[in-house]
């Protein structure tokens, strides 16, 4: 027996947890979250509470647990053999890792693009089709990909190729086609890692215009150790660092502009400016 | 903290460690040097096989062509009527030479078998051939003989042979391969064993390959790696793979032709020829053969399955895939080209398997066609086999025909497996 992922409505106890002062609700919450591959702790005791409808940013230096917490809030470390999350993360007023929560379905409302473009080997359209497709989807296919791509910014340069491999489109159109394809499955919120790190600058650019343009309808996470980009996209920063067990834990979680300018914690500020990592 | 203290205490390499100037060119054309022999070394390995498979290839083509030296019992000249020679009678003068040089019960039996009314000329004329003619193989010569010592060939066919007729003879021909099973060299044929073949290797597939690919679905995908009965199991598969075939002859000789007899001999369902076929039938054979190359199909599925990358997983999963959906839309269409590779090679295996049948009880001499999977059967290996056994010269002639035969067979399916998998692979990657 599966449960519906309920609604918000259950409000969370306050907690110690790190939260910035953002408004009008939190689209996902991690409560002392903690990530084990066998006996390895990779992240310890995570409080996050990630606003709505705006971009979050995780920064930290390598190994610091960035991608294993991202990937924890869609449950995508289920697949990883040997992984184990302590703690709770909460969506929409329900625990995620309840035993009753099948993570297929946490999945499609909560979205993943991934670092290296992962387009399927088929036809443009039919990677943004099946998604939805698998999910259920019973309207109008060429209406809802077409949505899709243009939301993604991706339609005027593919609607005359809908039928080629997706393979023969360039990295920065085969990360927007990921993420056209995530889009159209109808998520809430859409978690990347390192969305634009296999990108040339103009191809970055362009997902960072489209992440801007995609928070205005969905939350979106991400990932990234480009700390400009960070600065220049996100609404809010989390900073993740590493201690010497190689054990990452969340330093400090607050407004970009906050993080870049006055941080609270003296590691931040080491790793904003330089001095480490 | 250690390894950083001990690279301060390394002092700095002392001059003249490294070679340098014409030391090191030296020391360049002599690794060089070294490579080259190397490279020259793997060409000879490669050519040590090529020449291998040429000296196969010849000995195979010298056997199934060349000249025949034959003697007729009686001579067709003298069957002539009227001066007509005898492949330019009518059908009845056919039959009334027929009549008076065979015996009266073997006549009655042609009767029986099928009236002479109802016969064609052609074919009267060949029972003339074969019962009246009869003509019998007195010596074979070789292809390389034939064309270049062809004075030699006919000097020793009339020394040896006098009044012998000497001809050049392909044994491989249509009728040889449209032809059943003979005693009679210049009349045999491959047919059955063709038919036997193909019928063998279809159940072999049929029974090999869903379980094949299913057990490797379930090995990659689904089984805990970790737990100590999947790596037995996975273990026990790996040893399979090499186990010698002989073996798997004996393992289908006491499942599939006794235990199961029921089943094999096809009693269960009422069809069948309890007398002759007894659970050696074809299905016993393509079982024995399909369990021999499971395990082949299965480590060669993992080992596809394995390397479609799991970046696409990641994506099917990303998107609210279940399982089973990932697995069916991506990684099976991507592992399947590979899969494909392995069962071509592991049914290229099967249809030249011989030792197993043996034990399971291919008949050797079958006249007529198997008609489904509980005849009694022969396949081509078997019957080279049986073929090559034999003393006389002339048998070895029709061995190497149809070792040509099991080649072009193995080929012409192999060509068609790879040209499926190409398609797949092509309607996969659309351009």
């Amino acid at each position: 027996m599966t449960v519906a992922i309920k609604h918000p409505a259950q409000a969370q106890t306050e907690t110690v947890s790190l939260s910035p002062n953002g408004t009008g609700g939190n689209a996902i919450e991690a409560e002392k979250m903690s990530v084990f591959y066998g006996d390895f702790c990779a992240v310890r005791d995570v409080y996050m509470k990630v606003p709505s409808n705006k971009i979050t940013a995780i920064i930290g230096p390598s190994g610091c647990g960035k991608s294993t917490v991202l990937r924890c809030f869609n449950r995508m470390n289920d697949l990883i053999a040997g992984a184990r999350i302590e703690g709770e993360v909460f969506f929409q007023g329900q625990n995620i890792y309840d035993s009753d929560v099948d993570p297929v379905e946490v999945r499609r409302r909560i979205g993943m693009v991934f670092q290296k473009p992962n387009p399927f080997p088929k036809t443009i359209y039919e990677n943004v089709a099946w998604g939805t497709r698998i999910n259920g989807f019973r309207g109008d296919m060429d209406e809802m990909v077409e949505r899709a791509l243009r939301s993604a910014a991706l339609w005027e340069e593919v609607k005359d190729k809908l039928q080629q491999s997706a393979l023969g489109l360039s990295g920065g159109q085969q990360q927007r086609l990921c993420i056209a394809r995530a889009i159209a499955v109808e998520p809430e919120i859409i978690l990347m890692d390192e969305p634009a790190s296999a990108l040339d600058p103009i191809a970055t650019l362009r997902i960072e215009d489209l992440m801007k343009e995609l928070s205005e309808k969905y939350t979106i996470i991400v990932v990234t150790h480009n700390m400009q980009q960070a600065a220049r996209i996100s609404d809010y920063t989390a900073f993740f660092s590493v201690d010497d067990k190689r054990t990452g834990n969340l330093i400090e979680f607050d407004d970009t502009e906050k993080i870049f300018t006055i941080p609270s914690q003296k590691s931040t500020e080491d790793y904003i400016t330089g001095r480490f990592g | 903290m250690n390894f950083i203290h001990q690279r301060q205490t390394v002092s700095q390499p002392a001059e003249g460690l490294m070679p340098s100037g014409t030391a090191h060119h030296e020391q360049v054309v002599a690794r060089q040097r070294r490579g080259r022999t190397w490279a020259v070394v793997f060409q000879a390995a490669v050519l040590a096989g090529i020449l291998a498979l040429c000296a196969l290839l010849f000995n195979i083509l010298n056997q199934s062509f060349g000249y025949v030296a034959i003697v007729n019992t009686i001579d067709p000249s003298e069957l002539a009527v009227e001066g007509l020679p005898l492949n330019e009678l009518p059908k009845d003068k056919l039959v009334e030479i027929l009549e008076a040089n065979i015996s009266a019960g073997l006549m009655r039996r042609y009767e029986n078998d099928m009236p002479f009314t109802e016969r064609s000329r052609e074919n009267v004329h060949d029972l003339i051939l074969e019962r009246v003619v009869e003509p019998q193989v007195q010596a074979t010569w070789g292809l390389f003989d034939s064309i270049f010592a062809r004075g030699s060939v006919f000097a020793e066919a009339e020394e040896r042979f006098p009044g012998s007729e000497v001809y050049f003879r392909s044994w491989l021909t249509t009728s040889f391969i449209s032809k059943s099973q003979s005693s009679e060299p210049l009349r045999a044929g491959v047919r059955t064993a063709i038919f036997g073949s193909l019928w063998v290797v279809a159940i072999t597939i049929l029974f090999s390959f869903p379980i094949g690919v299913g057990a490797a679905i379930y090995l990659e995908e689904y089984a805990q790696k970790e737990r100590l009965l999947n790596r037995l199991i996975q273990t026990n598969i790996n040893n399979l793979a090499g186990v010698p075939s002989i073996i798997y002859g004996m393992l289908g000789l006491a499942i599939f032709v006794r235990i199961l007899e029921v089943i094999t001999s096809g009693a269960f369902l009422g069809i069948g020829d309890q007398s002759t076929a007894n659970g050696r039938t074809i299905l016993s054979a393509g079982l024995t053969l399909g369990l021999l190359i499971l395990p082949l199909i299965i480590i060669n599925g993992q080992e596809a399955i394995r390397a479609v990358p799991s970046s696409l997983r990641q994506a099917g999963f990303g998107l609210g895939a279940t399982h089973w959906q990932v697995i069916w839309h991506h990684v099976l269409p991507s592992a399947m080209p590979g899969v494909l590779t392995g069962t071509i090679l592991a049914v290229s295996r099967a249809i030249g398997e011989t030792a197993p049948l043996v034990v399971v009880g291919a008949s050797t001499f079958i006249a007529l066609d198997p008609s489904g999977p509980f005849s009694k059967f022969t396949v081509l290996p078997i019957q080279i086999y049986q073929w090559t056994s034999r003393p006389q010269d002339e048998f070895r002639n029709l061995a190497a025909a149809a070792i040509l035969v099991l080649l072009i067979l193995l080929l012409s399916l192999n060509a068609s497996a790879v040209l499926l998998r190409n398609r797949f692979d092509r309607s996969r990657a659309v351009s």
